[in-house]
């Protein structure tokens, strides 16, 4: 099994990396980079709740291959607190609408529900909906998580326009 | 908090005056406020089992039988030893001897399963052999490698033939029927002899479960100076390290197991009792630690985490004025192959077999078999909802007969407000409610909502429209009634649950929970409750999950018990320290503590409440001045109170009447679905739920309970199914074919909540980590039969997938649909 140096750049920070050709990002993130906020739910694409963002875009992490990711920009969960630990907009809009339960959905959740609001202002809620389908959650119902989503679009246009 | 909604209804003087110890204000209680646990999870901070590291941990991954039912003639390693990295394979031989059996709900000691297939597989998923190897990608590239040689027999699959016979899944229990009992209660007979109308109709519950997004893991790790195995796992389950210890065959004080690993979702599967006692095993064989955790085809296959997989037959007696008399109620359960506690899924039903309704008599079958499939444990409910889907298609059926409004049925059998506390013939009694209020609640909802004029709509649309309506009841509280119920072996009549509190030199106060949590808040409700007890910010006390070691007794938030249990035991601890520092402040004033009073902190002579000692001088007495506390008190500051089941005392009578969980929350749900007459699709337009679970102790919370467990019931509904062919062969072990329902299929709900306190517990709260789910399949029933009720048709089989429902539309209707959309 052939062995690859690369460099990955996650959360704004670059890490050399050694990794076998079929090891997923995932998993490197998981065991190579002690990232653990990223979750294997079902290895297969379905459940979502693996999902970083890949230069700005939600992917599944569990059906790339770490290899293919070197020359993009990674953010995982850990990066989205600010430095001294402010959670970010929509992290603290889901402590407060408890747009969670269990905890393991939620980090895909909230990178999903970041990359939507950083590309729409004033999303509707069907398009809240529709960016979230791809992310299982068991717990909630969903209902709570649309919620902190729209609560955190509206803290990000008083951000904006403040 | 307001409770004045449960004043205005409640006429009944002995509860009106138990309720009056709930009329109190609350400062923390029932207020919107962050959780506790939230943060961490928000931040990417969550510690789940896959995420604990350890020094020279092994992994494990598991060789699954291809064969519903074969024999194991050989099994040879070899090749898969020799692939570098690799460290051991065991199998069945390897560990059964060594091992005791993992414990059954029932008493059935001729079946004795172990973590590993012995000679035979008894359903495909099954584990065969287990390799150990430096990673899991190792361990899996060597399962390829093993040869194993079967010879396949005949499976049973079919839970109908298996009751009569056929292939035996364990020939030395003799037959496939594990636990057969017709409980009668009242005059059955004569009720259904009086009554002027019967029907009969049969409901079929798919075997589903809670499947969370977190598989099952485990890590064990031997300590060889301690002698102790160290064990961490994502589990929900009572007594799970002394399960552990006793199939290891050591003692239970040498397992410890650490309930502070986040749980990745449960709702009642995470058990995992095979995984760690191999694990386990492994661990203290190896000496090294080791790791299992479960692929998704592991875990949908082989990780024994089905659910309730059931037949109902009913027979109903009833009036041509709407008084429903009597039900016969058979169920069927198809367990699987191992019995584990799937057997008892048939006895917690019973505490509300007549659900909201006042019945006379009851006759209740519960039969569970034997098949070569997967194996069951806990779902959410333990049972009840598959019995609220047959209890409610009943009612839909009576007022389909009898040509009455389904809601006005429903209003005229329910149990009246002034008639709590109610028995049941089943011998429940159940607490307190007001089902007309809580359904009043939802008709206004509906209303505003234009629920019955969108669904005019819809049909003018060319759509199929039904409107489904589901009463039902959540019993929390989890006592062991069921237990000695199923198994009169088995002689449990407590389920307690406890409280561990410390206040330390600086004032700051801890409280340990000897259980981990899976989303239900229990840092947030214990801090809480002990908050509102304690007069002191929630947020200023600190919860920790202790170990099996050092906690007190628990029995983990199964049964929609911890907001009951656990607040009863924040309560009682809260109790003892007030008790305490009463004395103390007693013997430093000279006063009899009969003479004063707490508040926040503070006691003070009642009298005059300028006499007092503060938190800081009450600390300091007890932490360092011995000469200023009464002579033989204990010295520091801690509580500790195990809370009893209110209620739980008997065990059952010989006609198995018996009082099954204390507290009784009502809900009343009513779904807007259409369905595509051309492809039988379901959409849910929209859901309204009047619940009430008495005081809520954190909306928010509860708010999530609800709409999760309606987003499960909606996946049984018209879903989710572990679906076996005739073979035995798993067809839905992946995801992909095993659909959960998303932001697609889940619509927004409206959830409008009621209070009538419990009479029995601290603030008057219920259960309510099994809200929503035990009403959404019954609702979703009823709203698919309404959109069919024009053609004549009734589906009852669920899940009612699409192509199901379109098999039941005739081609008329979908000419003239077509002609309309």
């Amino acid at each position: 099994m052939s062995e690859h140096n690369i460099t990955l750049n996650v959360n704004g920070a670059p890490h050399d990396v050694s990794v076998a050709a079929r090891q997923t990002l995932l998993d490197c993130l998981r065991d190579e980079l002690g990232l653990k906020g990223a979750h294997a739910g079902c290895e297969q694409g379905v459940c979502g709740a693996c999902t970083v963002l890949l230069d700005g875009v939600p992917v599944r992490s569990c059906l790339l291959f770490a290899v293919m990711t070197e020359s993009h920009h990674i953010r995982t969960i850990e990066g989205e607190a600010g430095a001294d630990g402010a959670l970010s907009i929509v992290q603290d809009a889901f402590w407060e609408r408890h747009g969670l339960q269990c905890g393991y959905c939620t980090p895909a959740m909230i990178l999903t529900a970041t990359a939507l609001l950083e590309r729409t202002e004033q999303p509707t809620d069907a398009q809240i909906r529709d960016a979230l389908s791809g992310n299982l959650c068991r717990c909630t119902g969903y209902q709570q998580i649309v919620e902190a989503v729209q609560l955190a679009a509206e803290r990000y246009r008083e951000d904006t326009h403040a | 908090m307001s409770n004045s909604g449960a004043r205005q209804t409640l006429d009944n003087t002995a509860v009106a005056a138990e309720s009056a110890a709930h009329e109190r204000t609350f400062r923390y209680v029932g207020h919107h406020r962050r959780t506790k646990e939230d943060r961490r999870f928000v931040a990417g901070h969550g510690k789940f089992v896959a995420d604990i590291e350890l020094p020279g941990m092994l992994h494990v991954a598991l060789l699954m039988s291809p064969h519903a039912h074969a024999t194991i003639n050989s099994l040879d390693p070899s090749a898969a030893l020799a692939l570098a990295g690799v460290v051991r394979i065991v199998t069945g031989e390897d560990i059964a001897a060594l091992l005791a059996p993992m414990p059954h709900g029932l008493h059935l000691p001729e079946i004795r399963g172990f973590p590993l297939a012995l000679e035979r597989v008894l359903y495909a998923g099954e584990w065969v052999a287990a390799v150990v190897a430096t990673s899991r990608a190792i361990a899996e590239d060597a399962l390829e490698l093993i040869e194993v040689d079967y010879t396949e027999l005949e499976p049973i699959v079919d839970p109908e033939r298996a009751l009569k016979g056929g292939p035996l899944v364990h020939p030395q229990h003799g037959t496939n029927v594990l636990f057969q009992r017709t409980f009668t209660w009242r005059e059955v007979d004569a009720d259904f002899a009086a009554a002027e109308h019967q029907l009969s109709h049969r409901v079929r519950w798919g075997r589903n479960a809670t499947v969370p997004i977190e598989t099952f893991g485990v890590i064990a790790k031997h300590d060889p100076g301690t002698d102790i195995l160290d064990v961490w796992a994502s589990i929900q389950m009572p007594k799970f390290s002394e399960n552990i210890a006793s199939c290891l065959r050591i003692a239970h004080t040498s397992v410890r197991a650490h309930y502070d690993v986040d749980v990745g979702g449960s709702y009642g599967v995470k058990r995992g009792l095979k995984h760690a006692v191999l694990v386990g095993w492994l661990a203290r064989e190896l000496a090294r630690p080791v790791r299992l955790i479960e692929d998704r085809l592991e875990n949908m296959a082989g990780g024994d985490a089905h659910g309730p997989d059931r037949n109902f037959d009913v027979d109903a007696a009833f009036d041509a004025d709407g008084t429903v008399r009597s039900l016969k109620i058979r169920a069927l359960d198809d367990c699987g192959a191992w019995p584990g506690r799937a057997p008892l899924q048939l006895g917690k039903p019973v505490g509300a077999i007549v659900g909201p309704y006042r019945i006379n008599s009851v006759r209740y079958e519960a039969i569970s078999v034997a098949t070569n499939k997967t194996g069951q444990v806990a779902v959410r409910g333990f049972g009840q909802a598959p019995t609220n889907v047959a209890i409610e298609a009943t009612m839909d059926l009576i007022a389909e007969f009898l040509g009455r409004d389904r809601e006005d049925l429903r209003r005229q059998n329910y149990i009246r407000a002034h008639e709590f506390p109610y028995r049941i013939p089943s011998g429940s009694e159940y607490d307190s409610g007001d089902y007309h209020a809580v359904h009043q609640k939802l008709t206004e909802a509906a209303t505003a909502a234009n629920i019955w004029q969108w669904k005019a709509e819809l049909r003018e649309r060319g759509l199929l429209a039904g409107v489904g309506i589901a009463s039902v009841l959540e019993p929390g509280g989890g006592n062991a009634a069921f237990e000695p119920l199923m198994n009169p072996r088995n002689d449990t009549t407590t389920w307690m649950e406890s409280c561990l509190l410390r206040v330390d030199r600086d004032g700051g106060i801890s409280v340990a929970i000897a259980t981990s949590t899976s989303g239900q808040g229990h840092e947030t409700l214990m801090a809480t409750a002990l908050g509102e007890e304690l007069g002191i910010d929630p947020d200023l006390i600190r919860v920790i999950h202790s170990d099996t070691l050092i906690g007190l007794p628990s029995n983990t938030p199964v049964a929609s018990r911890m907001a009951i249990m656990m607040g009863g035991a924040a309560a009682g601890a809260a109790g003892v320290l007030i008790n305490k520092l009463k004395q103390i402040a007693a013997y430093n004033l000279s006063l009899d503590a009969e003479e004063l009073s707490y508040d926040r902190g503070v006691v003070f002579v009642t009298s005059d409440p300028s006499q007092r000692l503060g938190w800081p001088e009450l600390v300091g007495i007890a932490h360092r001045q011995y000469h200023r506390m009464p002579p033989g008190m204990e010295p520091g500051l801690q509580a500790q109170y195990v809370y009893q089941v209110p209620k739980g005392r008997d065990l059952p009578a010989a006609d198995g009447t018996v009082q099954m969980y204390p507290c009784y929350a009502f809900e009343a749900h009513m779904p807007l679905i259409s369905i595509d007459p051309l492809t039988g699709e379901v959409q849910i337009h929209a859901y309204l739920i009047a619940h009430d679970c008495g005081t809520l102790i954190n909306p928010d919370i509860v708010k999530g309970m609800c709409c999760g467990g309606i987003a499960h019931g909606i996946g049984a509904a018209l879903y989710e199914e572990f679906s076996y062919d005739a073979h035995g062969q798993l067809l839905t072990g992946t995801l992909m074919d095993y659909p959960m329902p998303s932001t697609r299929e889940v619509p927004a709900i409206t959830l409008l909540e009621h209070c009538t306190p419990s009479p029995l517990t601290s603030f008057g709260q219920k259960g309510a980590g099994e809200a929503g789910y035990l009403g959404a399949p019954a609702a979703i029933v009823s709203a698919v039969n309404d959109a069919l009720a024009p053609f004549n048709q009734n589906i009852s089989n669920l899940p009612m997938r699409a192509a199901d429902i379109a098999k039941l539309i005739p081609a008329h209707a979908i000419t003239a649909s077509a002609n309309r959309l």
